[in-house]
């Protein structure tokens, strides 16, 4: 398989596009269009899981499909609207780095994922090395998200692109059993919940969702 | 026989894009119009105005100097000179060995500088501040287009246009997302470039968010007839330049007999008003950004473009 | 030809000592200045020869106790002659032109020896004779850079300068040592026969990077050039920049090149092209918000050796990749670059030092409106700023074309993290061209457009003459090379060959190409048709348009009539140096000079006018003036407590230090 084959171009173009949006993430203000950037993500992947299934035969990978689209397409991306309208959150993303410096040190993690994936997986086939790198990066694009946005929406938002990635990882990979990616996407759902429930009491504790503000109440501080 | 059909599409490729830059500008305001729910003026309408210019007498600001009576000539050269070297509907064309994107790229930066010297040249504040923010956009966007040009050069080998398009054409390279990173970077150097919405916007009238009109407002008749032309030229050189690199389909190719150029002329226009189409839409839908916002759309940008290319070394190293 | 050079340099020497008498009178600094332009003709002459005939070598009669001086002439050597000699003629005609009276001593007598200390490097073939030549240079330049100590920033520049001066003499001196090894002959052919391995070949090169490159300007160690290379007067800076920069280049060329060997791993020219990049960056940034003319164009320097460096390191890299014709690429971009900088960045500096004398002011917030007062020096500034910002079909075109396709290339390499790293130094390195575009055009839009900011700007006079000419001949070889590149690279194609093993990239008299099947660029044909659409453009205007034009007062932002104390208008209405540079320093300057501004507003009620403070550091500048003073005077004071010892500890003191070399010596005599 290689370039100019329908197969691998659309496997590429899809991880691709997975990757371009995780970029669009870091680059938004808005809490409303970061939703709307994991949602189109979501959608995505989902595409992706079902290219994957039509290209390498595996039904089960239909299932996947539409549970990421239902899940993180459509449900989870309404569940987060909702909650911002509830808790009237600010509209804009409080950022620890700038726009500009957390671009940069995405492209610089693409680099590092690259040059760390493919000397690793000689001998393997070329589509699934590529795909294993687009995957790493989406992962820690994910990771950088995290640690790079003070409101704890956005936090969760890395976390669940974050494991976006896990999930192109496996579909990448031929053969990954259904049963180990369902169980990870279970466990990542429920860190997402238990994240949820923390942002509730703090936005009633301290009437913001900033998490910078728990530091001056850290005991051990004073 | 080569060379005279060669030198023969040179010529009509000219002419061709010197009654054309006009008429465009004209179809994407009037596109604008329309979707935002009025009428719009038309067409031609940017034809008659130029015409009207060339009537009347210029003013010169008292202390303006020489650089303002001949940057207009300047920048009018460097876009048709520019134009020229673009190919439109056929390849091979007698200027074809010219045509390399860094040159272009240095002759748009000829152009730029003369407007930025112009627009200091009568010592007003607008003018000043025109010329600080269009070289300051201009620092970010080069980069973008160079590094979209690496992606080119890598898959095609050079930089010369005409085997960028040849090879974008027959070399069967498929569904890249590199060429979709340089396809972004490319559009977003184009806007910025050519004062579009959001980086810039050409119809407004307050001097505080203008770019480019705040160069030209002391120009008036003849000079400012040639600024205005110098702008509709660059905008139909960047759409004739992404539709030749990205849509590559109904292109003539080198060598080829004069009736293969009827379907390229016909392709080009085509393209042409499917491009201006999306640019009608495209600036209809979006505001323009906050000024220094632009630097995080540039830099965004030319990130991405570098990201295609390092993508691009992944996929030669494995294949 | 080698020894009409080498006599050449004995008679700069001459010069030099002659000058003590001959600066009593107007007519002897004519006489130095003059035959200092006739000494820059013939080095040209004389590396025309070096390049189109063979390599030459002599051994001088006389010497140190080793051995005697040892001079060649190889092809390397014959192109950096090129750039020496047009920037010391040049320089030479300008300051001829600006003898106005008796010159002092201290201005006079350093410059020939300068100039013979620029040679001298050149013209080395052993260590010890390039460590002479480039001490020479070093120490006459800080001579002409401290000639004015009124003036707090001209003592700070020359304490400054004198420090990297001796650290780079220091660590070059130190690179020859590691070079030559055990053996203690520093001829270059006996270093050449030894070429170093693995970790010494990296301290050589750490150790050539820190002291050639430090004088050429690279990050990190560029912090002293736009400090001294403004202090100086006006032809002074002009050679610094434009002479002293490249014979920097050559040691470090000659290093890299020729005296490590050939067969150097590819690695090795990744820290040049990283540093280079650096120093390209930082340097176009600088210059883009710099207030004073001179300091823009130093920090203007820095970007292009930056592009220089970038290049060798290229070429260094495709050596080492076994990439014969792209390494020639590579050094073709950095050898053309390196004459095409000289040429009009002398040509900039010779314009500032026009306005400084006609204005009385190197800052751009004290000047504007000069191109009616001084049209010659405006048009030839303005030749020089467009090859500055690379815009075609001039000279800084040519060679930066050249180096966009070495990096366009450089992804053959074939090493993954080779090519991310040369993929982001080729987006800083376009970043670099576009910031340096924006600098230019700023320093020439505000210095000589516009309405006059002083009234001295308002009443400035051109001088005409010997200066004018040494204006002019700078801008007609900056059009000529950037006609004519490809006649340029084929008179270079034997130090091509010398530097990387194969011809140059396709050259000819029309065209330069880039590598085998690759782009290329035709300059002349380019400005034919740059001519013809602007020809076409004011034949069509002038049948359609009617002639004339008329005047009135400026248009937009609306303005009253000029009070009488400010005839020429409000400064404040025009664009401020500060004002011009603000998008820059916002998008850029925040992060990586932490450029700030600061506006203090007077209270409600007052009708004192705000304040506009802008500033940036410059962070080595900041580290160096931070940590080391304060590092030094811990030191300092922990030596002083030496002094307070009592007797016994002073005896103990001998005592241990005599154990030490009892010690020392039985385990020399062990081994």
């Amino acid at each position: 398989m290689s370039f100019g084959q329908l197969g691998y171009d659309m496997a590429h173009l899809l991880g691709g596009g997975v990757l371009l949006l995780s970029f669009v993430l870091l680059y938004q203000r808005r809490i409303g269009a970061v939703i709307n950037a994991f949602a189109m993500q979501g959608a995505l992947l989902a595409l992706a899981a079902a290219w994957a299934a039509h290209s390498q035969g595996v039904p089960g990978l239909y299932l996947t499909a539409l549970l990421t689209l239902a899940a993180k397409g459509v449900l989870i991306p309404l569940a987060l609207h909702a909650t911002v309208r509830r808790l009237d959150l600010h509209r804009t993303v409080e950022t620890a780095l700038g726009i500009g410096p957390s671009l940069v040190a995405g492209v610089g993690l693409v680099a590092l994922a690259i040059l760390v994936v493919l000397p690793a997986t000689e001998g393997a086939r070329a589509l699934a090395r590529e795909d294993l790198a687009l995957a790493l990066s989406v992962v820690l694009l994910g990771m950088l998200m995290m640690i790079t946005r003070r409101n704890a929406i956005s936090q969760v938002i890395g976390l669940l692109s974050l494991e976006n990635g896990l999930i192109l990882a496996a579909i990448g990979v031929a053969g990954m059993p259904l049963v180990v990616e369902l169980s990870a996407a279970a466990l990542v759902l429920m860190i997402a919940v238990v994240a949820a429930v923390f942002a509730f009491q703090i936005r009633e504790r301290f009437d913001t969702l900033d998490t910078a503000s728990l530091d001056e109440h850290r005991g051990e501080r004073r | 026989m080569a060379v005279i059909w060669s030198i023969l599409a040179q010529a009509l490729h000219i002419a061709l894009i010197l009654a054309a830059a006009p008429v465009l500008t004209g179809v994407v305001r009037w596109l604008k119009a329309r979707m935002t729910g009025r009428r719009g003026a038309h067409p031609l309408q940017p034809l008659r105005d130029l015409l009207k210019l060339l009537c009347k007498t210029p003013v010169l600001a008292e202390n303006a100097s020489m650089v303002s009576r001949a940057a207009p000539y300047v920048a009018a050269g460097a876009a048709i000179a520019a134009a020229a070297l673009v190919p439109s509907f056929a390849r091979g064309m007698a200027l074809a060995p010219l045509a390399d994107l860094i040159l272009v790229a240095g002759l748009l930066a000829l152009g730029r500088v003369a407007m930025a010297l112009a627009g200091m040249d009568a010592g007003t504040p607008f003018g000043g501040l025109g010329a600080s923010r269009e070289m300051s956009f201009a620092a970010l966007a080069e980069p973008a287009l160079v590094v979209a040009a690496l992606t080119l050069a890598i898959l095609a080998g050079t930089t010369n246009l005409d085997a960028v398009a040849a090879t974008l054409r027959e070399g069967g390279l498929g569904l890249r997302v590199s060429l979709g990173f340089a396809l972004v970077a490319l559009v977003a150097v184009a806007i910025a470039g050519n004062a579009r919405i959001p980086v810039d916007n050409p119809a407004t009238h307050l001097e505080l968010t203008m770019v480019h009109e705040a160069m030209t407002l002391e120009a008036s008749g003849r000079h400012l007839a040639l600024w205005e032309y110098a702008a509709m030229l660059r905008l139909t050189l960047w759409l004739a330049l992404l539709s030749a690199v990205f849509l590559p389909f109904g292109q003539a190719p080198a060598g080829a007999a004069p009736h293969h150029w009827v379907v390229g002329l016909l392709a080009w226009v085509a393209k042409m008003g499917a491009l201006a189409l999306v640019l009608a839409a495209f600036e209809s839908a979006i505001a323009k950004m906050r000024v220094f916002r632009v630097p995080e759309f540039l830099g965004a940008a030319l990130l991405l473009g570098l990201l295609g290319a390092v993508l691009l070394f992944v996929s030669t190293g494995l294949t | 030809m080698l020894t009409v050079l080498a006599l050449l340099v004995g008679a700069l020497l001459a010069l030099g000592v002659a000058a003590l008498p001959l600066a009593r009178s107007a007519a002897g600094a004519k006489a130095v200045h003059g035959a200092c332009v006739a000494v820059g003709a013939l080095v040209v002459a004389g590396g025309l020869a070096g390049l189109l005939g063979g390599a030459a070598a002599i051994a001088l009669p006389f010497g140190p106790p080793w051995g005697p001086l040892r001079l060649a002439l190889d092809p390397l050597a014959a192109w950096f002659l090129l750039p020496l000699g047009i920037v010391a003629g040049c320089a030479s005609l300008f300051a001829l032109g600006g003898v106005r009276g008796p010159v002092p001593a201290r201005l006079l007598l350093p410059w020939p020896i300068f100039l013979a200390g620029m040679l001298l490097t050149i013209l080395a073939a052993d260590g010890f004779t390039l460590l002479l030549g480039f001490e020479a240079m070093s120490l006459a330049s800080w001579a002409l850079v401290a000639h004015d100590t009124a003036a707090a920033e001209n003592r700070r520049a020359a304490r400054v300068y004198l420090g990297f001066a001796g650290f780079g003499g220091l660590s070059l001196i130190l690179a020859i040592g590691l070079s030559a090894g055990g053996a203690g002959d520093v001829a270059f052919a006996a270093l050449r026969e030894a070429p170093p391995e693995g970790w010494r070949a990296a301290a050589v090169l750490a150790l050539v990077l820190a002291g050639a490159g430090s004088k050429a300007g690279l990050f990190p160690l560029h912090v002293w050039l736009p400090l001294a290379h403004p202090a100086a007067p006006s032809h002074v800076s002009a050679a610094m920049s434009g002479a002293m920069t490249k014979v920097a280049l050559y040691v470090l060329a000659r290093f890299v090149f020729d005296l490590m060997g050939p067969a150097q791993p590819l690695w090795l020219g990744a820290p040049l092209v990283a540093l280079g990049a650096a120093s390209a960056v930082l340097g176009a940034l600088r210059a883009t918000l710099e207030d004073d003319a001179k300091t823009l164009l130093a920090c203007s320097t820095i970007e292009n050796v930056g592009l220089i460096v970038i290049g060798f390191g290229l070429a260094l890299a495709f050596r080492g990749a076994d990439l014969p014709a792209l390494a020639a690429l590579a050094a073709a971009a950095s050898l053309l670059h390196a004459l095409n900088h000289a040429v009009f960045k002398t040509l900039l500096f010779l314009a500032a030092g026009e306005v400084l004398h006609g204005a009385l002011s190197r800052r751009l917030d004290r000047l504007g409106g000069l191109i009616h007062r001084m049209p010659w020096t405006a048009w030839a500034a303005l030749v020089g700023v467009a090859a500055a910002a690379a815009l075609p079909p001039l000279s800084g075109f040519a060679s930066e074309w050249l180096l966009l396709q070495a990096l366009l290339a450089a992804w053959r390499v074939g090493d993954l993290a080779f090519q991310m790293g040369v993929a982001a130094a080729t987006a800083l390195a376009a970043l670099a061209v576009a910031l340096a575009a924006a600098a230019m055009v700023r320093f020439w839009g505000l210095a000589f457009l516009g309405r006059p900011r002083s009234p001295r700007a308002a009443g400035a006079q051109e001088s005409g003459g010997a200066a004018r000419i040494a204006l002019l001949v700078p801008a007609v070889l900056t059009v000529l090379l950037g006609i004519l590149p490809g006649v340029m690279l084929d008179l270079a194609e034997p130090a091509l060959r010398q530097v990387s093993g194969a011809a140059a990239p396709r050259a000819g008299l029309f065209a330069v190409g880039a590598a085998d099947g690759g782009a290329r660029y035709w300059p002349l044909a380019v400005a034919l048709l740059l001519a013809a659409a602007i020809g076409a453009a004011l034949w069509v205007v002038r049948r359609a348009a009617p002639r004339g034009l008329a005047r009135g007062p400026a248009w937009d932002g609306g303005f009253i009539a000029a009070p009488a104390h400010l005839p020429f208008g409000d400064p404040a209405t025009q664009p401020s140096a500060a004002g011009f540079a603000q998008p820059l320093r916002r998008m850029l300057g925040e992060s990586l000079l932490a450029a700030r501004e600061h506006v203090t507003m007077p209270p409600p009620g007052s009708t004192a006018p705000a304040t506009l403070e802008t500033g940036f550091r410059d962070p080595v500048l900041a580290a160096l003036e931070g940590p080391l003073p304060r590092w030094r005077e811990a030191v300092a004071a922990q030596a002083e407590r030496l002094r307070g010892l009592s007797i016994r500890q002073c005896l103990g003191l001998t005592f241990g230090a005599v154990v030490l070399m009892l010690a020392l010596l039985a385990w020399l005599e062990a081994r």
